[in-house]
């Protein structure tokens, strides 16, 4: 056990620091829950893609940096620390790019990766359905095999900002009469395609965050199926074990918002005062956090040992999650009258920031797999409960 | 940057697990908590395999264990319920004699005794009016401020003070602080300790940890067993779920534990509040181990009957051992909130 960093990684980390300081947008850009805040982002997307940083563990081939997850740790510290915009392509970039990586032909590989890097095409994806939510294994869109194309009819919903998307990756049911996880394939399907219409459903804060996607008779080149036809669940609950685990939300995602609490509960400390449990609060937010980080480097250390991360995924998935509830709640308390208040009001400092974390906060134990099915992951994968 | 245990050190783990399971079984600790035996002929049983030398200096004869692979000792100690006195012997008093300067003409020998399987030490700190194991111990070494004082049995009075946790041996210790006695004092005393005190909390800390494990582990075999309307009632969401949550508070409390003993074999500047993080999270993870445990175990987990009770009991007790919980909580906090320290996240490892 050495938790000392290399000179090599003290190098790479103050290159980052340095190109951060200097092109990190001194203005917030508009939330990319927006057409244009959607657009700004991309074209920062395009900036890092250019200076290398989009991608930093992907192979150089596909527009990575092939840098070891280590990197990529010390990557998401100085990003998030610098305060530097969201990643507006993450859904593809992180689930579907691993993905791809582990179980892409060398042409899709080849074709996808670096287009995805450079956000040159956007991803949204396309798992659930109005009836296979949480029962995921419950899917019924069809994709029915017709010589080298798929026809693909039915109805995908919480689709993340797919009314301003490129792509979309999901699972279809293409073996007819096939049930549960059985028959399921994974496809990409290009959202300008004919027979695609997407409507939008506005989130809680009230932007157009995510949508419904209805197919009809859209036709999908078979190349575009990852892994075999009717073994789509298997390639799916990898995706879905990365988005669960570190690389969606990785620490700093929490530290920055935990040192940001810490300040703000300085700055008022005296109102914040009137109430002892707020400063245990605070203490236990930035506690958390680095816990998060520390079990990071920890699990990352066992993965370049060889170790496979399997059931804890979900407990990174359920603590992280949690913490953020925890962190945006403590700051709607210190901020006490004027928590409510929208970034456009008068008294408004930091308030847009803090009000937009706690509404997304509220996502966080459902999204990425429900807090409940995580638990019921925990129970049976990890403790060996019994499933019935 | 590597935040892994060698090979070495996680079979060493192993082998440990394996002696204390088939030696310290529940079945005789049992009969350690009823008073039909003492512990020494288990603890008779651990020195002869050595373990009381490892963490001793080679100079004498030991094994020269860091606090890093202590952590994996301690959490194995925890999850067999091993008696006080051999953490507070071979770990932390062995600590305590380690840093003392050669000068001092008892520590040579002391370490030696304690390599060749004397596990008869007692410390008493200022964290705590209680001594464990002061009525049975050979040697006693106690604070008086700054000062490090060491004694026989024959110089100290004992009055026992019985604890919830029955294979405790806890006893009020009344005895005169004299020039004789004392062996380290001042800024030297101040700073031994300020590292005994790090080294006897994360060795609860690890203890923490490894009893909330056992309180999982007996309480998701008791789920698999147990039936009520029909089938065990670890198939219901309201147990798994709990339980759920017991193995999140283990996990996340491991790597806290890791670093800390990490920053205490280094001398890392942030040691203080690294070892509290870690008490706090592995007490965390013992306290909802011992209440979900409990409650798992319906009526049973009320009784005396189940094993259970006796993890759940030496997990309330060492909670406020070598520093209760309220004062590692304060620790971090003052770290947290008060310092003009900027919590950037790069800062993790960093010395700041």
């Amino acid at each position: 056990m050495k938790l000392q960093f290399s000179p090599e990684q003290d190098a790479f980390r103050l290159e980052v620091r340095q190109w951060l300081a200097a092109n990190v947008p001194k203005q917030k850009l508009p939330t990319y829950d927006t057409k244009e805040g959607f657009e700004l982002h991309r074209q920062w997307e395009q900036k890092l893609f250019e200076a290398g940083f989009s991608m930093v563990m992907w192979p150089k081939e596909y527009g990575g940096r092939g840098c070891d997850l280590i990197d990529w740790l010390i990557f998401e510290e100085e990003y998030y620390g610098a305060g530097a915009p969201g990643r507006v392509n993450q859904n593809g970039q992180l689930l579907l790019g691993s993905t791809l990586l582990d179980f892409g032909t060398p042409e899709q590989k080849a074709h996808f990766l670096p287009r995805m890097a450079s956000s040159e095409d956007m991803w949204a994806q396309a798992w659930s359905e109005p009836n296979a939510g949480s029962d995921m294994a419950n899917i019924s869109s069809k994709a029915t095999l017709d010589g080298d194309h798929y026809i693909i009819n039915g109805q995908k919903t919480w689709s993340t900002r797919a009314i301003y998307a490129d792509w979309a990756f999901g699972l279809f049911r293409s073996q007819p009469g096939s049930e549960r996880h059985h028959g399921l394939s994974f496809l990409l399907v290009p959202l300008n395609t004919d027979g695609v219409t997407i409507r939008p459903i506005k989130a809680l804060d009230g932007e157009e965050a995510f949508a419904e996607i209805f197919f009809d008779d859209v036709k999908v080149p078979i190349t575009n199926r990852i892994g075999d036809d009717g073994k789509g669940w298997h390639v799916a609950m990898a995706t879905a074990g990365f988005e669960r685990g570190l690389l969606l939300r990785s620490p700093a995602r929490f530290q920055q918002p935990a040192r940001r609490l810490v300040q703000l509960y300085r700055d008022n400390k005296a109102a914040a005062d009137r109430d002892p449990a707020i400063a245990v609060a605070v203490s236990k937010c930035w506690s958390d956090a680095e816990a998060y980080a520390l079990s990071a480097y920890n699990t990352v250390g066992r993965v370049n040992n060889g170790e496979k991360i399997g059931a804890e995924s979900s407990l990174n998935k359920i603590f992280w999650s949690e913490l953020d509830l925890l962190i945006s709640q403590t700051a709607m308390d210190i901020l006490g009258a004027t928590g409510e208040l929208l970034g456009s009001a008068t008294l408004a400092q930091e308030h847009a920031y803090w009000l937009d974390a706690f509404l997304f906060a509220q996502a966080g134990p459902i999204y990425a797999g429900t807090n409940e099915i995580q638990r019921n992951i925990v129970a049976e994968r990890m403790l060996g409960l019994p499933k019935k | 940057m590597d935040f892994t245990f060698s090979e070495d050190e996680l079979l060493f783990r192993e082998t440990i697990h394996r002696f204390l399971a088939t030696e310290a079984s529940p079945e005789t600790l049992r009969d350690i908590w009823s008073g039909d035996t003492d512990a020494s002929t288990l603890l008779s049983l651990i020195a002869e395999q050595g373990l009381s030398a490892l963490s001793v200096p080679e100079e004498q004869g030991g094994l020269a264990m860091g606090d890093v692979a202590w952590s994996l000792m301690t959490q194995e100690l925890g999850y067999h319920a091993i008696p006080d006195v051999f953490a507070n012997s071979a770990y932390v008093a062995t600590g305590l004699l380690t840093a003392l300067d050669d000068s001092v003409s008892q520590k040579a020998e002391l370490l030696e005794r304690i390599c060749a399987g004397d596990l008869g030490f007692a410390i008493g700190h200022s964290c705590s009016p209680l001594v464990a194991d002061a009525d049975s111990a050979d040697t006693l070494l106690l604070q008086h401020a700054d000062e490090l004082h060491l004694l026989g049995a024959a110089d100290v009075q004992t009055v026992p003070n019985p604890s919830i946790d029955f294979s405790r041996r806890l006893a009020q210790v009344s005895w005169n602080a004299n020039p004789e006695t004392c062996i380290v004092s001042g800024e030297a005393g101040g700073k031994i300790w300020n590292d005994t005190f790090n080294r006897g909390s994360i060795s609860v800390a690890g203890q923490l940890l490894g009893l909330a494990q056992r309180m999982l582990d007996l309480s998701v075999e008791y789920s698999q067993q147990r039936k009520q309307f029909g089938k065990e009632i670890g198939s219901f969401q309201a147990v798994k779920h709990q339980l759920a949550d017991v193995a999140g508070k283990i996990e996340i409390a491991k790597p806290v534990l890791y670093r800390a003993a990490c920053s205490l074999e280094n001398h890392h500047p942030l040691s203080d509040m690294h070892i509290s993080q870690a008490r706090n999270f592995c007490s965390d993870a013992a306290a909802l181990a011992a209440r979900a445990g409990i409650q798992v175990h319906g009526a049973m987990g009320y009784t005396w009957e189940v094993d259970l009770q006796m993890y759940v009991k030496r997990a309330w007790a060492l909670n406020n051992t070598w520093g209760d919980s309220i004062m590692h909580r304060a620790r971090v906090q003052d770290y947290v909130l008060n310092s003009d320290i900027d919590h950037a996240p790069s800062n993790t490892f960093e010395a700041v």
